[in-house]
């Protein structure tokens, strides 16, 4: 399909629709934008083999301000489309994209099921810890005590651990990124992107509008003082005990990827009638 | 004017089945406790008759629970084809009794019916002697064990093909074809069957299948059929929707819809396609959009519980424009309601139920034989008018196995329009004449966009603005309404001033009737509709020229069908409805009293 031979290198640029972003000044989703398009002139692929699939919430938008074929479906079921969209059409590039309330409330049963299923997508979560659009609910990351007009002094309820969820799933690249370090999310989510089978990349992106307190982020992320494993029980007690700010490639595994996927033809259509047919038997020498 | 409504159908005496108007087939039910397996007893019993000539129809019916407990395998043999049950039983074989009181309804006998059961397993149950069939005590348990590793149900196998008038060579081969274990195994059964045939002789009756006037006619016949199928609709539906294009199935296990999908994911992987077993309807629908959406013909197929949660994603389809294909076989609601059990009440959610100005096809098979060619066209349909398409099959046809000539190839295959490379001006939603614009397919270089559910301009931007909205909602709807549909959105069949409208499972039993009536010189159009929406108000005026009066006939217990045709067409003089609910199949006998007296009211 590529007959449109490319001469000049593939930058960020080549990724970035002209459609102006409609995002709150301040939010962290625009640089989380900016390292998807730095990722992916990394990764020199075609814009047109690669599809950024979302659902519904701010992060979700994300698709239209990409030079990129986009998919903006409907709340939570992000990456229910982009599977079958992988499994359909394994030669693109499918990237997937959303906030906490989308992958993690809403679309919470698939993100389980993607995580084990290994279909070879990039999933990219922007978490502020809250509902922006519909301005300032809590979400599953939300703290038990923040205190809001549907919640009255909280929720109540532990916050989900996304990371520590997807390893017990099978996630099988499992990153952390922040927002306020443009470049390295751009490499991390760059190597999500090679990476075989289903990649998770949770990035801190804070939303000022109605968690202000979030600016605090950028002084309390760092990288992890560790290099990342491929051992799973390990990997397991140090996403348990981290802080939520150590920033890196956690777990990288190598399970094999989702082998269900389309093959090339082995029969013709009409063959398979011969599951249908009925045949008779010689009644002459049947007595009477 | 509602002619049947529950209560009358309740105070109708049960055990008074009208005489048979069709002596020509024979009806068996072969009944037990899950696991005594009645179910390959039936399924032989059909496939030997299908390989000795015959036709034949297969109808599976269990309690409740779906595995385990009670089960009966209802077959209905004749030397014609056969899409209904007859209104009786003339052959009830119990392997056991128990709980078989549950299908005093289903099986309905008479004093002209013959009960074959075993005096060991207990007495004739009450509900069973008030019918005042004969019976005839037999031992099968002990015929059986004196047999060693001899089965139950191939004994009753023998029995009820010995009753039917089968062949001997054509149940041994039945047996032999199916059979996937041992040598020792399948000499003991080949006993036990012919015990069985041995153990018929002693039976009165039950009369055989009439053959053709000579044995050299039968023979003949035979010989130079052509080759038959014999196949459930879900098998059916399957291989209508791979012939339609369909590479892409998601979809979650649900009564009755399940054997439609383990019929194709071994199909789809030899054809190059694949089977995603999603987590939940509401990833299966989202699948298919994906995929779609990637350029791939896709399906799921799911009930009505699966339905509700896949509205969501359906309404997504009709604004993003994705073509997908919704196989609902549907069975008794709401909620969990009757999972192995036929009705056809999901038809006011099929066309209603999506949130928003939302149009998409509907459509419903009218046989098992039609699955193939119904799901075909939708899959066609859904690609042409880049929309969703539901199909309403239901448990009778999903679920029931008959012997067919083989159906008619319906021609083509999708045809979706696509954008080329580097088109200038490129604009997915484009405000064309027919309604049609398009699409771009991933990888197609120049011409990206990004799919939206979210209300948008043509050149597929969200927008909020009065005009794109309206732009928007005439272009999907137009081109629904403008397409040449053709003549197989409905069967017309017959003359008259009256009229009976039907679809899907239903049409069978109306056609048994209007056959019986018009042998009575009682002449009935028929229109047996395909394309349940949109409507074709100028077809249905056309087919129904001439007609001063209809009668809506449907099995559901709200006359969906009824008040959806009275909502959408002018229909002639005081439109009539006959509907009552399942889980009882509608009979042609009480199908023909009803037509009688609309006719006469």
């Amino acid at each position: 399909m590529n007959d449109v031979a490319v001469c000049a290198p593939r930058t960020a640029q080549t990724y970035k629709s002209s459609y102006k972003p409609i995002w709150c000044p301040g939010c962290g989703d625009y640089s989380v934008l900016s390292s998807v398009t730095k990722a992916l002139a990394k990764v020199n692929v075609a814009p047109e083999e690669v599809v950024v699939v979302s659902g519904i919430g701010c992060s979700s938008r994300i698709p239209a301000y990409t030079n990129c074929y986009g998919f903006h479906g409907v709340h939570g079921r992000a990456l229910a489309a982009a599977t079958g969209l992988k499994v359909a059409r394994p030669e693109l590039t499918v990237l997937v994209a959303g906030g906490d309330g989308d992958g993690y409330s809403i679309g919470g049963n698939h993100f389980l099921h993607a995580c084990r299923r290994n279909v070879d997508l990039t999933y990219i979560v922007m978490d502020n810890h809250v509902y922006g659009m519909t301005k300032g609910q809590p979400s599953p990351t939300t703290e038990p005590d923040w205190d809001s007009k549907l919640a009255p002094g909280g929720t109540g309820m532990r916050v989900f651990h996304p990371l520590v969820i997807a390893l017990a799933a099978g996630a099988n690249f499992i990153a952390r990124a922040f927002s306020g370090d443009p470049n390295g999310t751009a490499e991390i989510i760059a190597q999500a992107i090679l990476h075989p089978g289903f990649s998770f990349v949770e990035i801190l992106s804070p939303c000022v509008t109605f968690r202000p307190e979030q600016r605090e982020w950028k002084e309390l992320a760092r990288p992890a003082p560790v290099a990342p494993t491929t051992d799973a029980a390990r990997a397991a007690r140090r996403l348990m005990s981290d802080d939520g700010f150590n920033i890196g490639v956690l777990f990288e595994g190598d399970r094999p990827t989702y082998a269900h996927g389309r093959t090339s033809p082995r029969c013709e259509l009409a063959d398979l009638e011969n599951d249908f047919v009925l045949a008779g038997v010689d009644t002459e020498e049947v007595p009477a | 004017m509602m002619l049947a409504t529950t209560q009358e159908q309740e105070a109708r005496p049960r055990a008074i089945v009208p005489a048979h108007a069709d002596a020509t087939s024979l009806s068996i039910a072969v009944a037990g406790s899950g696991g005594s397996g009645v179910m390959t007893a039936g399924s032989l019993l059909l496939e030997a008759a299908g390989k000795a000539g015959f036709y034949g129809l297969m109808v599976r019916t269990s309690g409740p629970q779906i595995r385990g407990g009670e089960a009966a395998a209802l077959v209905r043999l004749a030397p014609r084809p056969v899409n209904s049950l007859d209104d009786g039983f003339d052959l009830l074989i119990a392997i056991d009794w128990l709980n078989l009181h549950r299908f005093a309804d289903e099986i309905a006998l008479t004093p002209a019916s013959v009960i074959v059961g075993d005096p060991d397993a207990g007495d004739l149950p009450e509900a069973l002697r008030a019918c005042g069939a004969r019976y005839v005590p037999l031992p099968l348990k002990k015929m059986a064990k004196a047999i060693p590793g001899s089965w139950i149900n191939m004994l009753a196998l023998g029995l009820a093909g010995a009753l039917a008038g089968l062949p001997e060579r054509a149940l041994e081969a039945a047996l032999r074809a199916s059979w996937t274990r041992g040598e020792a195994g399948l000499e003991a059964n080949l006993t036990a069957l012919r015990a069985g045939i041995a153990a018929a002789t002693g039976i009165e009756g039950v009369r055989p299948l009439a053959r053709a006037a000579s044995r050299s006619d039968a023979d003949a016949a035979v010989r130079d059929s052509p080759a038959r199928w014999l196949l459930s609709g879900n098998e059916a539906a399957g291989y209508g929707a791979l012939r339609g294009g369909v590479r892409f199935v998601a979809a979650y296990p649900i009564t009755p819809a399940t054997e439609m999908l383990e019929w194709m994911a071994p199909a789809l992987a030899k054809v190059g396609g694949a089977l995603v077993q999603a987590e939940d309807e509401l990833a299966s629908v989202n699948m298919i959009i994906g995929a779609s959406y990637g350029g791939v013909p896709s399906l799921t197929a799911t009930a009505g519980p699966g339905l509700a949660l896949m509205t969501e994603g359906i309404g997504l389809a009709v604004a993003a424009e994705v073509p997908i294909v919704v196989v609902d076989v549907m069975r008794g609601g709401p909620s969990t309601g009757i999972p192995a059990k036929s009705e056809q009440s999901d038809l006011s959610f099929a066309v209603g139920g999506l949130h928003g100005d939302a149009p998409r096809l509907v459509l419903a098979p009218a046989s098992i034989a039609d699955c193939v060619a119904t799901t075909q066209w939708a899959v066609q349909l859904a690609e042409a008018l880049q929309a969703p398409a539901i199909v309403l099959s239901d448990q009778f046809l999903g679920q029931s196995r008959a012997i067919l000539d083989v159906p008619p190839q319906r021609a083509g295959v999708a045809r979706r329009l696509t954008a080329a490379a580097n088109v200038p001006d490129y604009k997915r939603y484009r405000d064309t004449e027919n309604g049609v614009s398009p699409m771009a397919i991933p990888g197609t270089p120049g011409v990206v966009y990004t799919a939206d559910g979210l209300e948008h301009t043509e050149a597929a931007i969200p927008s909020s603005q009065a005009r794109d909205h309206r732009v928007q909602l005439d272009k999907r709807q137009r081109k629904l309404v403008m397409h040449d549909y053709g003549a197989a959105w409905a069967d017309v069949e017959g003359e008259g001033e009256a009229a009976v409208i039907t679809f899907g499972s239903a049409a069978a039993p109306v056609r048994e009737a209007l056959a019986r009536l018009a042998a009575r010189g009682v002449n009935v159009r028929l229109l047996v509709v395909r394309l349940l929406a949109p409507a074709r108000p100028e077809h249905l005026d056309r087919a129904l020229d001439g007609v001063t009066r209809v009668l809506v006939v449907e099995q559901n217990h709200g006359a969906q069908f009824y008040r959806y045709l009275r909502s959408v067409y002018d229909l002639p003089g005081k439109p009539a409805s006959f509907h009552r609910p399942g889980p009882l199949p509608l009979r042609p006998a009480e199908l023909a009293d009803a037509i009688l007296a609309w006719r006469g009211a």
